[in-house]
């Protein structure tokens, strides 16, 4: 289909490219290139510029500075159509569909083929997606309607997009994150499929096994800085790491300096539907335990029934010896447990309140003087837990919403540990981050446990549970795998328990 | 993924199930609570019916394109009451003197291009200034029910032109021409939704805003000439009307927006938008007829028409949640 | 940077306090236009004729900021100011205006039920409720305006007729209603879980906060500033129509919105609801006296609140157009 491009011009060149926002200079004279044929990895942490970057290519942001070359012809792009023609297509992480229409109409969505007078020619639309999909070789067809298909399938869809047009470069973010393994392989083949067409590939992932697999070169971004491309064959998981925080990292164990407690909390044989099943585990006082594995694997939801958020079907939970019902988050802090949840924006903070009210409003039935809410308690909790967090805002009137990540996810841990629980859940703790508050907040996270805090961490990121945890339970899909103490875990058993490949013996009551 | 498509399909169908339920309900009912002689399903009684369908139909038509495209528009009780009186004062204007009948196709032109451009005024304020189309709406309903009052007072505006009431009274092949008018709407529109890139494109925009605009869709432009259409269609809803009525009153039109919007809900439309179907508004709109008629046919008065739609309409929201919420297991949040 | 800086604090300025300057302006440019518009007397005119649309309003400033609406506030208040002025000559005004209030009272919890517990979209519910409610309200009258018989010999007049202390009872209402409920929206845990759900109402849950529970007393809030504007009316007048309230609910939310309360949710006080009570009610009265027809104010209405919603979104997102293609 495509005509061969000449190996040794770049499928898309990036020079110099600058973005800059009020106040930050997003991308700061980026330049890497992709061959035609190359899946080339963009790594770095959250908020290096990656995304930024996606969007300056994507058409979305327009760069202050530098050019992009496609095939040798500089192009400016002042939207996500026109990058689409210009051969640049982009595959977003959370997909970008229309549910309602069909696979023909989202992937032709904003140039629908038409017929005079503004009729859609349908018989065309369906007949060039239908060639698109065979070259898929996908088990759907043009008329499906898209909330009719599977996320995978959906992934598909977005797919198929790309192919709408002679794309020179395709971008990938997370592509991944929802897809089962069998889902994957399946796209795994489609990528080899655009390879061998040609196409340049960028690959935006943080799972370092399939960056092995299926890349060839790998560029680093660090503070909107472009910090090196290394050839993935020649590379290990340190360079890579080391580029992308710009140090070794440090994998250090925090291991436990302390005398363990009583049993807090204890899980047994808990269930939730086809969430996950059969999950049993024990949290003492003092005690740091992860729970690690991929999105989807149940963890989250575990999370959220300890908190009276979800009805389990079967199983019990037991705190402090006492067996006991949650049916609300009122329940569950009542009880003495908390939980910082894993999206922060959208469950942790109310945006548009500031700081003071936003820690303060689990207990602010409590906090009274008479009929009122007593300003002097208010501030008395704010200031103490703005010392000890060392949280950074000009002052508790700052709306949370103009807070940097780190300092409002330091806001929700302040609002739980002025609850003083007995049990502190922590989902994904440095979720969209930076390099620093991130080890602020694992120090912080070991700081409660000394002082007997039974915690229960949940994360996605490997050096997180390693670094935090004096034991880890590994899931997937819905079931624990296994579980590690912090002396005997080593990375490899643990990729293996959290995708399916490590044996039950393990798993400890 | 089987689950959802039936779902899909019993709201598909559940407001031509509840059609079926009225009339079967209301000729039993009627048999035993009716004083009238004839039956409820009687052919001259069902016509009837769809004639007076016809002035809400004709917006509630109009609101679910506004409503799949995302928005809503509260001001069309307003248009409709101003472009009545435009058509029926026109006629009267000493310009027009001259034209004898021809002055009726002028005064509909001028009706009609009335409420397109109060609907365009609309479009364009939700457009430019990104105000949000509940806010926009609601203020030009004040707005536009201010000029319908500015223009004659509180007084009626009225002109009886018996060529024109002649034509709104016709019946060809049995339908009245305000039925014909309605049909023709509802083809147009569905012609319109199904089948042009713009009707696609107006999907696209309420189901995925983001989605479409990154897809190059310019939003503005299709809201626009939704808002324009609504315009339209609440002043072609006056003409037909008026036609054979004559005279109106500056209060006309209040309360249509409710009306409006309960039959585009009853015909299944998403609020949130991206959904919804021109074919079962129609069914909305029939439905809301027949529960009229029909309480009316058993001797409930109109009190008991207000309550028993208020409440169908809250069920239809409960019965909605409850489908949605079988389809997966959710948060408690 | 020092440049930006200023001009952001205008912008913040203007997004704060945009309605009260405009509110100045109004004021102003009329009390030029007529010296008499500021005279007490005929500010004292705009206050009481404000006073039932600002009892109503208090309430759904609660339910705005809690993030729902509530359109059926007009057809309730028909119905309050009809049971109350029909159980005035049946049971005594003394027994009549607790039995109104308690059946206004089963209304609101009856929509707080609906929209906080089974969590049904509130514009669709309380629509349906407008409808229904004006059908309840048309059933228990039988169609008929309600009067009281015997006009001069009731004490019940006192809520709409009568002053204390030189001023309108009805303002006395206004003011006190309007005093509590500041308090309890800016000053109790009660007023911050509003904010909270209406702000996000997600992480509210998350934070422990009853959500539902929270939903049900705006709405039940409502019912009672409903219930309190009925009972003014019906004081007033000493008999009514059907349809004394209809259409207020959309002027109730014209002034909330013009206060500054963003539909959203989690943002709005009632102080500022008073100002755009106050502000709807001096424009209709400074339009009469420079001379414009009445019906005018409602196009001056329909300008203003565009222009207030417009400045107030242009503010926060930096330039006056919208970014939509």
């Amino acid at each position: 289909m495509s005509e061969q491009v000449s190996a040794s011009v770049p499928a898309l060149r990036l020079e110099a490219i600058v973005k800059t926002f009020p106040g930050v200079r997003a991308l700061d004279g980026v330049s890497f290139d992709v061959m035609p044929g190359e899946v080339h990895a963009l790594m770095g942490e959250n908020g290096a510029g990656k995304s930024t970057l996606m969007k300056v290519l994507g058409g979305i942001h327009q760069p202050d500075s530098g050019r992009i070359i496609v095939s040798e012809t500089p192009v400016k792009m002042s939207s996500p159509l026109e990058a689409k023609h210009k051969g640049i297509v982009f595959i977003h992480q959370e997909l970008s569909l229309a549910k309602e229409l069909t696979v023909a109409e989202n992937i032709y969505l904003g140039e629908l083929p038409r017929k005079r007078f503004g009729l859609v020619d349908w018989q065309a639309l369906f007949d060039k997606t239908n060639t698109i999909l065979q070259r898929l070789k996908v088990g759907f067809d043009a008329r499906t309607r898209v909330g009719d298909l599977s996320i995978a399938n959906q992934q598909m869809v977005e797919i198929a997009r790309a192919l709408t047009h002679e794309a020179k470069a395709v971008i990938f973010d997370e592509p991944t994150a929802s897809l089962t393994d069998a889902e994957k392989t399946v796209l795994f083949e489609v990528i080899d499929d655009l390879k061998s067409h040609g196409v340049g590939i960028i690959y935006i992932s943080h799972r370092m096994e399939e960056i092995f697999k299926i890349t060839d070169r790998i560029s680093v971004l660090r503070d909107g800085q472009y910090r090196g491309t290394l050839e993935t064959a020649e590379t290990t998981e340190e360079d890579i790491t080391q580029l992308m925080i710009g140090r070794k990292l440090d994998l250090t164990r925090h291991a436990s300096d302390h005398e363990l407690g009583e049993v807090a909390l204890e899980v047994k044989g808990l269930s939730c539907g086809s969430l996950y099943k059969d999950i049993s585990f024990k949290v003492r006082a003092g005690e740091v335990v992860g729970f690690y594995g991929l999105v989807g694997a149940g963890r989250t939801e575990i999370a959220e029934t300890l908190f009276g958020l979800r009805t389990p079907t079967g199983g019990c939970i037991v705190l402090e010896g006492q067996e006991v019902e949650i049916s609300s988050p009122v329940d569950a802090i009542n009880l003495g447990i908390s939980l910082v949840p894993e999206n922060r924006k959208e469950q942790g903070l109310v945006l548009g309140m500031n700081c003071r009210d936003n820690m303060t409003l689990p207990q602010v039935s409590d906090l009274t003087a008479g009929p009122f809410v007593s300003d002097g308690a208010e501030i008395a909790i704010f200031d103490h837990y703005y010392d000890k967090l060392e949280i950074k805002t000009p002052s508790w009137k700052q709306q949370a919403g103009n807070l940097s990540g780190g300092n409002q996810q330091k806001i929700v841990i302040g609002k739980w540990l002025s609850m003083h629980p007995k049990v502190l859940i922590v989902d994904e703790p440095t979720r969209g981050i930076d390099v620093g508050s991130k080890s602020e907040i694992h120090k912080l996270i070991r700081d409660l446990a000394s002082q007997g805090y039974a915690v229960v961490v949940i994360s996605s990121e490997m050096p997180e549970v390693l670094q935090v945890s004096d034991r880890i339970v590994a899931m997937y899909s819905g079931r624990i795998m296994r579980e590690f103490t912090s002396e005997e875990v080593t990375e490899d058993s643990l990729i293996q328990a959290i995708s399916g490949l490590g044996d039950n013996s393990g798993q400890a009551a | 993924m089987n689950n959802e498509s039936r779902t899909r399909l019993i709201k598909k169908g559940a407001i031509w199930g509840f059609i079926l339920f009225e009339l079967v309900f209301f000729s039993v009912a009627g048999s035993y609570l009716s004083l009238s002689e004839s039956a409820f399903m009687d052919l001259d009684n069902m016509l009837l019916l769809l004639k007076q369908s016809a002035p809400i139909g004709i917006i509630a038509l109009g609101m679910t394109i506004i409503m799949i495209n995302g928005n809503i528009d509260l001001s069309v009780g307003a248009t409709y009451a101003l472009a009545a009186i435009v058509m029926l004062d026109s006629m009267t204007w000493p310009v027009f003197a001259g034209f004898g009948d021809w002055v009726i196709p002028v005064s509909w032109i001028l009706a009609l291009m009335t409420g397109v451009a109060l609907g365009a005024v609309n479009g364009l304020i939700v457009w430019k200034t990104g105000v949000d189309a509940f806010i926009v709406t609601l203020g030009a309903m004040l707005g536009y029910r201010g000029l319908v009052f500015m223009y004659n007072g509180e007084e009626p505006t009225s002109h009886l032109n018996w060529t024109l009431v002649d034509f709104a009274e016709a019946q060809f092949l049995g339908l009245h021409t305000a039925t014909w008018f309605l049909l023709a709407v509802v083809g147009g529109l569905w012609f319109l939704m199904n089948r042009t890139v713009h009707g696609r494109n107006a999907y696209a925009i309420g189901d995925n805003r983001e989605a479409a605009v990154n897809a190059g869709i310019r939003v503005g432009p299709h809201m626009m000439i939704n808002f324009m259409l609504i315009g339209f269609l609440a002043a072609l809803s006056a003409v037909v009307f008026y036609s054979e009525s004559g005279s109106v009153n500056p209060n006309d039109g209040e309360l249509f927006e409710l009306w409006a919007i309960t039959a585009v809900v009853l015909g299944g439309t998403k609020l949130t938008g991206g959904a919804g179907s021109i074919v079962s508004t129609l069914g909305g709109v029939i439905a809301i007829q027949l529960l009229r008629k029909g309480l009316g046919y058993i001797g409930a008065g109109t009190e008991t028409v207000n309550l028993v739609i208020g409440l169908i309409l809250i069920a239809v929201l409960f019965l909605d949640r409850q489908l949605n919420i079988k389809a997966k297991g959710e948060l408690k949040v | 940077m020092a440049g930006g800086f200023s001009r952001s604090n205008i912008g913040g300025l203007l997004a704060k306090q945009g309605i009260l300057i405009a509110f100045v302006i109004f004021m102003i440019g009329f009390t030029i236009a007529n010296e008499r518009f500021l005279a007490p007397e005929n500010v004292m005119g705009v206050v009481r004729s404000s006073a039932i649309l600002g009892v109503m309003a208090l309430g759904v400033t609660f339910v705005v900021i809690s993030g729902n609406l509530d359109l059926s506030v007009g057809s309730m208040m028909s119905f309050s100011t009809i049971v109350v002025l029909d159980l005035h000559d049946k049971i005594g005004p003394a027994l009549a205006i607790p039995a109104m209030f308690a059946m206004t009272l089963c209304l609101g919890a009856f929509i707080g039920f609906l929209v906080g517990y089974l969590k049904l979209n509130s514009l669709i519910v309380t629509l349906g409720m407008l409808s229904a409610i004006h059908g309840l309200t048309l059933t228990y009258s039988g169609g008929k305006n309600m009067d009281i018989a015997d006009k001069d010999g009731t004490w019940f007049a006192v809520f709409g007729q009568s002053s204390a202390l030189g001023i309108p009872v009805p303002i006395l209402i206004f003011g006190l209603l309007a005093a509590v409920l500041g308090m309890v929206l800016a000053k109790t845990p009660f007023g911050r879980k509003v904010y909270a759900v209406g702000g996000n109402g997600v992480a509210a849950t998350f934070s422990g906060i009853r959500r539902a529970r929270v939903v049900f007393t705006c709405y039940l809030l409502s019912a009672f500033c409903v219930a309190t504007a009925g009972l003014i009316q019906a004081s007033r007048s000493l008999g009514s129509q059907n349809t004394v309230g209809q259409g207020l609910e959309l002027e109730v939310l014209a002034a909330v919105i013009l206060g500054g309360a963003s539909l959203l949710g989690g943002s709005g006080t009632i102080f500022k609801t008073i100002v755009g009570v106050l502000i709807l009610g001096f424009i209709q009265n400074g339009l009469l006296l420079v001379g414009l027809q009445f019906y005018a104010q409602y196009v001056v209405t329909w300008v203003i609140i565009i222009l207030a919603v417009w400045l107030d979104i242009a503010a926060k997102r930096g330039r006056l157009l919208s970014p939509i293609a």
